[in-house]
């Protein structure tokens, strides 16, 4: 789409073993200011390694990443955080015993002008972002443990979007979620999407692919099999590329 | 579940069918779990005393002199407590504390008997700071140590710290070569009680005025910062309440103190000391608080506060609710984990000098079995060995049931056998206790 812009984040050819496992194998993708680009591909292909890589939680063995056209070194997740990069991870990484506040600001507490951690502060701004983003949620009192699928996977959207994040990461955003919180989650994609933040979407759901993202890329075995434009691809392109790793218009594979 | 009266969300939609007292509790926002262990230590209290009065035919356990030397005797395996919370709700264990309170004490002894008097003079008023520091710096850095090696080397802490249990012990008894260590400097001692090391009536209201001071300031201030983000109030009577009942506490602890009085003999000693001239009836000096019970009580409030109120709190918890997501939040969980082993070492450290000042020498035994009591202590207070979950407050209560149990204990005439059968199934029994109130709770 508009590649004369500076993507956003270009990840080249990222490399990462885990005892001789290659799990990213020379993979390169970027994503552009205001583009939802879906990593696509089989469980263990690699995708959820690729992205822990920019978030910061694994550390790539080779490869180089860059954010607005620099080279981002990215160490660990408070790097990532510093390069506005935020993610939701699959698992939505909330700390269950702590409240929606808690969660929210992990890492990250607003404190009094003494250095103490101001609980009513981040209640309030939690608050405010929840009545955004999730107006039936209640319970700010109570530790996550004791809230629904929906209400965790919102504050975990909630903590990825509060921070002004300009990349987002989302893994697997709508797996434990019911069809009403899907539509939920959709129309939040679109609307970060129309403020001009990249998404990258990891995603099981081909319809959910092809329903939100502009481009496609697609992993097997840790290595990227293509990246497509999704508006020039069927549903049976991209699962051909998915099982068989062939790029649309290829006999052979192309891994 | 979603009938049950007990979950939030039905509660807020059936407020007239609530009884008296969860509307009470609900108003007041006190936490449940601490009246149930308070009332468990008054259980425990008057179960006691009453049977001392009916079978011994004298009630000794609620008396000013039980229950002062009560508190001093809780001091070093409360302080110790407080630290092994953190340790547990990081989900992990720390089996050495009373080797290294060993430990400690046998370095502050010979730092204070062996070294100092031959550099400084006998009773040279640096000694016993300078001893002091030692036996905290030395608790600090083998604390930081096993902290390091479960942190960067992954090893198990329970292996760690067993394998310090037994080292820590060892080298206690290499340094002081097996022999007993005294007698330790004279300020020194004052850390461990005593009758001069207690802080006297006046002394004690002061200590009991400030607090009163603070509590109230809490619930004032804890009003305003509700007001400035426009949360629901507590009602003013609740407030008024939760002040009124603090104060009550601590002037009923001043009053308490304040009338336990010196034994003869020293009043005797210390007024022919002082020229004073015993007047008819004996001359009345109180002891007031206990210097170890306000160097526990000080550990309580600074760690309440780290736990509560620090960003370093807040990632304990968090790790041990969730190691991996603390982790995926930026937080530096190994050296956390290390800083917080440190701390427990700090705590074994402060506790050391408490024993060792209280017995006026230092053993290479002293502390022997008290990582079981520490640990005890902090699981009886409500501390998850799951992780996660955990209180300072509910530590020292812990600390003071295990302590009012053994007293009491002896008061009555148990033998050793049975206090130890005793206490172990109350340890069990708690942590049953604790597990049914949490399932009712959800």
């Amino acid at each position: 789409m508009t590649n004369s812009q500076t993507p956003l984040v270009d990840m080249r050819n990222i490399r990462i073993s885990f005892g001789g496992v290659h799990a990213v194998d020379d993979v390169s993708v970027d994503l552009y200011p205001g583009e939802v680009v879906g990593l696509l591909g089989h469980n263990g292909a690699g995708k959820s390694t690729l992205i822990k890589i920019l978030s910061g939680a694994y550390q790539m063995d080779s490869g180089e990443i860059y954010v607005d056209g620099k080279q981002a070194v990215i160490r660990n997740p408070r790097d990532a955080r510093a390069h506005n990069i935020e993610t939701i991870y699959q698992t939505l990484a909330l700390a269950d015993n702590l409240d929606a506040a808690s969660n929210l600001f992990l890492g990250r507490e607003l404190t009094t002008p003494l250095g103490m951690v101001d609980d009513d502060a981040m209640e309030a701004e939690t608050r405010k972002i929840m009545a955004r983003l999730n107006p039936n949620f209640k319970k700010f009192k109570d530790p996550v443990s004791a809230l629904s699928g929906g209400q965790r996977q919102s504050v975990a959207i909630a903590r990825a979007v509060y921070f002004n994040a300009r990349i987002l990461i989302m893994d697997e955003p709508t797996a434990a979620l019911g069809p009403h919180e899907t539509q939920m989650v959709s129309e939040l994609i679109q609307q970060l999407k129309a403020e001009g933040i990249g998404i990258f979407l990891i995603s099981h759901d081909i319809h959910d692919v092809m329903e939100l993202c502009d481009r496609a890329s697609v992993m097997k075995n840790g290595k990227l099999v293509g990246t497509v434009d999704v508006k020039d691809v069927t549903d049976d392109d991209l699962l051909s590329m998915i099982i068989l790793g062939k790029r649309p218009g290829e006999d052979t594979p192309a891994v | 579940m979603s009938d049950s009266t007990t979950t939030p969300t039905s509660t807020d939609t059936r407020q007239p069918a609530k009884s008296a007292v969860s509307r009470f509790l609900q108003a007041t926002e006190l936490d449940t779990r601490l009246i149930g262990m308070i009332g468990a230590l008054a259980l425990i209290w008057i179960g006691f005393h009453l049977y001392g009065q009916l079978v011994n035919g004298f009630g000794a356990f609620l008396t000013p002199r039980n229950l002062w030397n009560l508190s001093v005797q809780t001091a070093s395996v409360g302080i110790m407590a407080c630290g092994m919370v953190l340790v547990i709700i990081t989900r992990h264990i720390d089996l050495s504390v009373g080797s290294l309170l060993g430990f400690c004490a046998v370095t502050m002894g010979v730092t204070q008997v062996w070294i100092l008097p031959g550099l400084l003079g006998i009773g040279h008023p640096l000694i016993w700071i300078i001893a002091v520091i030692v036996g905290l710096i030395t608790g600090t850095l083998v604390g930081a140590l096993h902290g390091w090696l479960v942190a960067y080397r992954n090893i198990p802490a329970f292996i760690v710290t067993l394998g310090g249990l037994l080292v820590w012990r060892g080298a206690a008894f290499l340094i002081a070569r097996g022999e007993t260590i005294s007698p330790v400097d004279e300020t020194f001692k004052l850390l461990g009680g005593g009758p001069f090391g207690a802080i006297g009536a006046t002394g004690s209201w002061i200590v009991g005025l400030i607090g009163c001071a603070a509590a109230i300031a809490m619930v004032f201030f804890g009003r305003r910062q509700r007001l400035r983000f426009g949360f629901a109030l507590r009602p003013v009577w609740a407030d008024v309440f939760i002040a009124g009942l603090s104060c009550s506490a601590i002037i009923g602890a001043v009053l308490l103190v304040n009338s336990y009085p010196w034994p003869k003999g020293i009043v005797k000693r210390y007024a022919a000391e002082n020229n004073i001239t015993i007047p008819e009836g004996g001359l009345f000096i109180s002891h007031g608080f206990a210097i170890p019970v306000l160097i526990l009580i000080a550990v309580a409030i600074v760690m309440t506060i780290v736990m509560s109120r620090t960003r370093f709190g807040r990632y304990v918890y968090a790790i041990g609710g969730n190691p991996e997501a603390a982790a995926l939040a930026g937080i530096n969980t190994k050296l956390m984990t290390v800083k917080i082993f440190a701390l427990m070492g700090f705590l074994a450290g402060l506790s050391a000098a408490v024993a060792s000042a209280r017995l006026g020498s230092a053993t290479n035994a002293l502390g022997t079995l008290d990582e079981l009591y520490v640990i005890a202590a902090a699981v009886i207070g409500g501390t998850s060995l799951a992780g996660g979950v955990g209180t300072i407050y509910g530590a020292v209560l812990g600390a003071l049931v295990m302590q009012s149990l053994q007293t009491g204990m002896v008061l009555i005439g148990f033998d050793a056998a049975i206090q130890q059968i005793v206490v172990g199934s109350v340890l069990v029994l708690a942590v049953y206790l604790d597990n049914l109130y949490r399932r009712a709770a959800k």
